[in-house]
């Protein structure tokens, strides 16, 4: 009897997966439209998921392997059910390694269920909390029924109630895997997941053969056609694969544990973002979702529209303004997904909406995007007083040498009497080591990065288009900054309007100096250093090494905080987060000078203006905050090689 | 809410000039007017918002002038063209008149050209409205008389019922003009009319120079309560106790200036 109706049961739900895999694509295709390789994308499907997805699912061992003996498990007996009971090819060793494939399976989903009880605050609860049940339904009766198929029992029909269960569990199993897969279970996620990986808008940040991959400058809007919708408005409005990307959400929560808005208690979390896209989709209340909420927001109050506003312009749409407002695009969320699902680039998407079509950025936005269009700066300080805090150094100007080694891009810590100190720091330190440098004076403008993460793409490309004209002007093998922001925009984002560049964060570029013998320092005899790593030098370009090396090299042991490198929390300064100001219950830079306190730091290092004016404005810090230019122009003494070059000229 | 007439409103707006960099902006004042129009708009359930702007729109300047619809997603604005240095004030006058709006709002002075803040006067006299200076709010509109708020120095403020129409202009007292949006201000469209434009001979003749920040004398305080300090903290720069000297000798005049110097304490 068995064998009659385990082939239809598992035809049925075959055929009822495809059903929902043919709506849910439709639905995805609902976006826009987007440049996607679609046979490149599947042929690098393989190592996508092989290397790139199990890298971050390995940072969490447990649920790593959980992840590898279920999933793999779970592929390896999905085919083989259908070829064993599907088509009835039990034939030789097949029905034994179903067996063992679903005898894997069920060791991975009891420890799916392990994590199950008492589950940390990050994850969904609801439906995920059966998924352990129906995988182990699942393997379990798959296991039992190919027991008869292999011979180890015998497929008597006085086993007909027994098998009658059997069929129950496998059916139900089956229904989880197959039919929830596309129709809006747990298991969409391997669906979605899949296709995401493949289709994914950013195919560079996958490593390939060659080396490893990096893609997080922000995508540039078109500008030129005046009837495109600009940003995001409604759920419609991204793009097919941005929407493809929302629904392989696993909803694991790492974003919500690493989101340093969320731990200050500003009304957004990263997952339920991501859900609310979902929502948006097909439309209704979040009244489904089961885990954390934003802070302060109550789950259920907010409905979408797949064809309406996701921020209304009165009342409750699907969004608050200030979720969107909260982030302070660190990519914390980014770096931690397992499933690799872009946030920041769905926010800035929204906030470009904001302020573009409705002119909605908040608190002190609208008069910081005012001054960057009158005066270049987000102060709306004079551009003629760019270097007045130079006024005694003497600084070369790239105008009057036409071609240099460096271009010393300034930054708008020009206007900062903090980050000046940094700049004049560092200016001793490359006239120590002898570099040929130019600055560009007052031809230099705010590199954008302000603007382009508060919406604001007009201003942000107009300022771009006006420094790569003025940087074209002239030579130079690269460029140097000490404001990682700046170096981001330089370095990740210019080369989409035509400015490619070399461009190094000054940490980098002293640690090179330092390879090469041109700077020597005396021995460090301050207290115990940490180091904060910048969200734009470290997870957005990549930089964790050289800042360390500087300070290795100045004798100084770096004691790490829990969070550094890759996990390091943001400071609260980027993403225009200090001028749009959402109020949550604490603040973020306290938080991150808590972590400074708790590695017993007398002085924690710095490679930012916006962090060591964020970690600066703690009150009763423990630590005190320094620039690596200002450690390292403390530490100077003159190089051997330095004196025995000017010995040969003298 | 006045479900009997429709409120016809228009903003006239020109060319700002930004204080530090001399770039094209929309001009504070007119903003501001903008917001206050926009303000009564939201009240009024058939009151109609028109932006005017009198002069020459080149590539330069209109991103500026744009930037008055991008406020509020207005589908157009209305550009009465003339030449560079032409007198805008019989366009608008002969432009008002024929359209009889119910409520002008301008800004008190320009940011370039003459700045004189003469305009609302000229067309007020002109039109043989009456003419609000310095307003800081609209408080309502009824029956065709407004209750509005004039900014007096100090921040003190006047309520002055106007029957309409009339003209004001709007001081910086007023509240800060919102967000220009970029989409909205890209896709507005202008209603250009090109009109005769009369050179302003007057204009033409004198000769403009860039404008000096006037000495201002120190402000010495010998305040002894809290209340004092307040007060001298708020106060403008007051006159009052000057003196016209006319057609008086050279030694009298010396000598006036000379007891001034020893009254101020720059003498000893």
């Amino acid at each position: 009897m068995l064998e009659t109706l385990l082939p239809i049961v598992i035809l049925a739900s075959l055929a009822l997966a495809g059903l929902g895999a043919w709506r849910r694509i439709s639905l995805w295709r609902q976006g826009r439209a987007a440049p996607v390789a679609l046979f490149k994308g599947l042929m690098a499907l393989p190592r996508r998921y092989l290397v790139d997805l199990h890298h971050i699912v390995e940072r969490d061992r447990y649920i790593s392997h959980t992840h590898v003996a279920t999933a793999g498990g779970f592929v390896a007996a999905a085919v083989l059910t259908l070829v064993v009971h599907g088509l009835g090819l039990a034939g030789g060793v097949l029905g034994w390694l179903l067996l063992l494939a679903s005898a894997v399976m069920f060791a991975g989903s009891i420890l799916v269920a392990k994590r199950r009880i008492n589950p940390p605050a990050r994850l969904s609860k609801g439906p995920w909390m059966r998924l352990p049940k129906s995988l182990m339904a699942f393997s379990a009766g798959v296991f039992l029924v190919t027991l008869p198929t292999v011979g180890v029992l015998p497929p008597d029909a006085g086993y007909w109630l027994l098998g009658l269960v059997l069929l129950a569990v496998v059916s139900g199993g089956l229904a989880e895997m197959f039919f929830g897969m596309t129709w809006g279970g747990p298991m969409k996620h391997a669906f979605a997941g899949a296709l995401h990986l493949a289709f994914h808008r950013r195919p560079e940040r996958f490593s390939t053969p060659a080396g490893a991959g990096r893609s997080t400058g922000l995508k540039a809007l078109n500008l030129d056609d005046d009837k495109a919708p600009l940003g995001v408005e409604k759920p419609t409005d991204f793009t097919w694969n941005q929407r493809l990307g929302f629904d392989a959400c696993v909803q694991c929560g790492r974003c919500e544990a690493v989101c340093p808005a969320f731990a200050a208690g500003q009304p957004l979390n990263p997952k339920k973002l991501i859900q609310d896209m979902v929502v948006g989709m097909v439309g209704g209340s979040d009244a489904g979702y089961t885990g954390s909420p934003y802070p302060g927001k109550a789950v259920g109050e907010h409905h979408g529209d797949p064809h309406g506003p996701i921020v209304a312009r009165e009342g409750q749409a699907l969004l608050d303004a200030e979720t969107l407002w909260s982030c302070t695009t660190c990519r914390a969320c980014v770096e931690e997904c397992p499933m690799m699902i872009e946030h920041v680039d769905a926010i800035v998407d929204m906030r470009r909406h904001l302020t573009l079509e409705r002119g909605q950025t908040p608190n002190k936005g609208a008069e910081v995007l005012e001054n960057l269009i009158a005066t270049d700066n987000p102060g709306g300080f004079d551009p003629d007083s760019r270097l007045h805090w130079a006024a005694d150094l003497n600084l070369p100007n790239i105008a009057d040498l036409g071609q240099v080694d460096v271009l010393l891009w300034l930054g708008d810590g020009v206007f900062d009497m903090r980050n000046q100190r940094t700049l004049r720091a560092f200016v001793k330190v490359l006239r120590a080591a002898g570099v040929d440098f130019a600055v560009l004076g007052n031809a230099e403008r705010d590199s954008g990065d302000v603007a382009r993460r508060l919406g604001d793409e007009a201003t942000f490309q107009a300022l771009a288009k006006r420094n790569i004209a003025t940087l074209n002007q002239y030579q130079f093998l690269r460029i140097v900054t000490c404001d990682p922001h700046s170096f981001h925009v330089l370095n990740n984002e210019y080369g989409e309007l035509g400015g490619n560049y070399h461009v190094n964060h000054h940490s980098t570029f002293i640690a090179e100096l330092y390879r090469e013998g041109r700077l020597a320092f005396k021995p460090w005899k301050g207290g115990s250093v940490t180091y904060h790593d910048p969200c734009y030098l470290g997870r957005y370009n990549g930089e964790y090494d050289a800042p360390r090396d500087v300070l290795k090299a100045l004798g100084i042991e770096v004691r790490e905080m829990q969070r550094s490198g890759y996990r390091s929390r943001c400071c609260g300064g980027g993403g225009g987060a200090p001028i749009t100001d959402i109020p949550g219950k604490q603040r973020i830079p306290d938080m991150r000078m808590q972590d400074v306190g708790d590695t017993g730091a007398d002085l924690v290092a710095v490679g930012c203006p916006q962090c060591t004016a964020m970690l600066e404005g703690v009150v009763d810090a423990t630590a005190e905050v320094r620039d690596i230019a200002e450690l390292v122009a403390d530490a100077l003494v003159t190089s051997p090689a330095r004196v025995q070059a000017e010995e040969v000229t003298a | 809410m006045q479900p009997d007439k429709a409120l016809d409103m228009c903003v006239l707006v020109s060319l700002g000039r930004h204080p530090l960099t001399g770039r094209p902006r929309r001009a504070d004042h007119d903003a501001r007017g903008v917001e206050l129009a926009l303000g009564v708009e939201s009240q009024h359930a058939n009151a109609r918002l028109e932006l005017v702007h009198a002069g020459s729109c080149s590539t330069d300047s209109e991103t500026a002038l744009r930037s008055y619809p991008g406020m509020a997603s207005l589908p157009s604005m209305t550009l009465l063209e003339q030449e560079e240095g032409a007198d805008v004030i019989p366009v608008l006058g002969d432009y008002l008149a024929q359209r009889e709006p119910q409520l002008v709002l301008t800004g008190c002075r320009a940011e370039c050209g003459e700045g004189s803040g003469l305009l609302p006067y000229a067309l007020a006299e002109r039109l043989g409205w009456p003419v609000v200076n310095n307003l800081a709010a609209i408080e309502h509109i009824e029956n065709g008389v407004a209750t509005v708020l004039q900014a007096l120095p100090r921040g003190q403020r006047k309520r002055l019922q106007v029957r309409l129409p009339a003209i004001m202009s709007v001081d910086s007292a007023a509240p800060a003009p919102r967000q220009s949006a970029f989409g909205p201000a890209r896709r507005a469209q202008f209603d250009a009319q090109a009109l005769a434009s009369e050179p302003d001979t007057e204009l033409a003749q004198w000769s403009l120079s860039a404008a000096r920040k006037r000495p201002k004398r120190l402000k010495i305080v010998k305040a002894t309560s809290a209340r004092e300090r307040f007060k001298a903290a708020a106060a403008k720069a007051e006159g009052g106790s000057g003196q016209v000297l006319d057609g008086v000798s050279a030694d009298q005049g010396a000598d006036a200036i000379f007891k001034l110097l020893n009254e101020e304490g720059v003498l000893r």
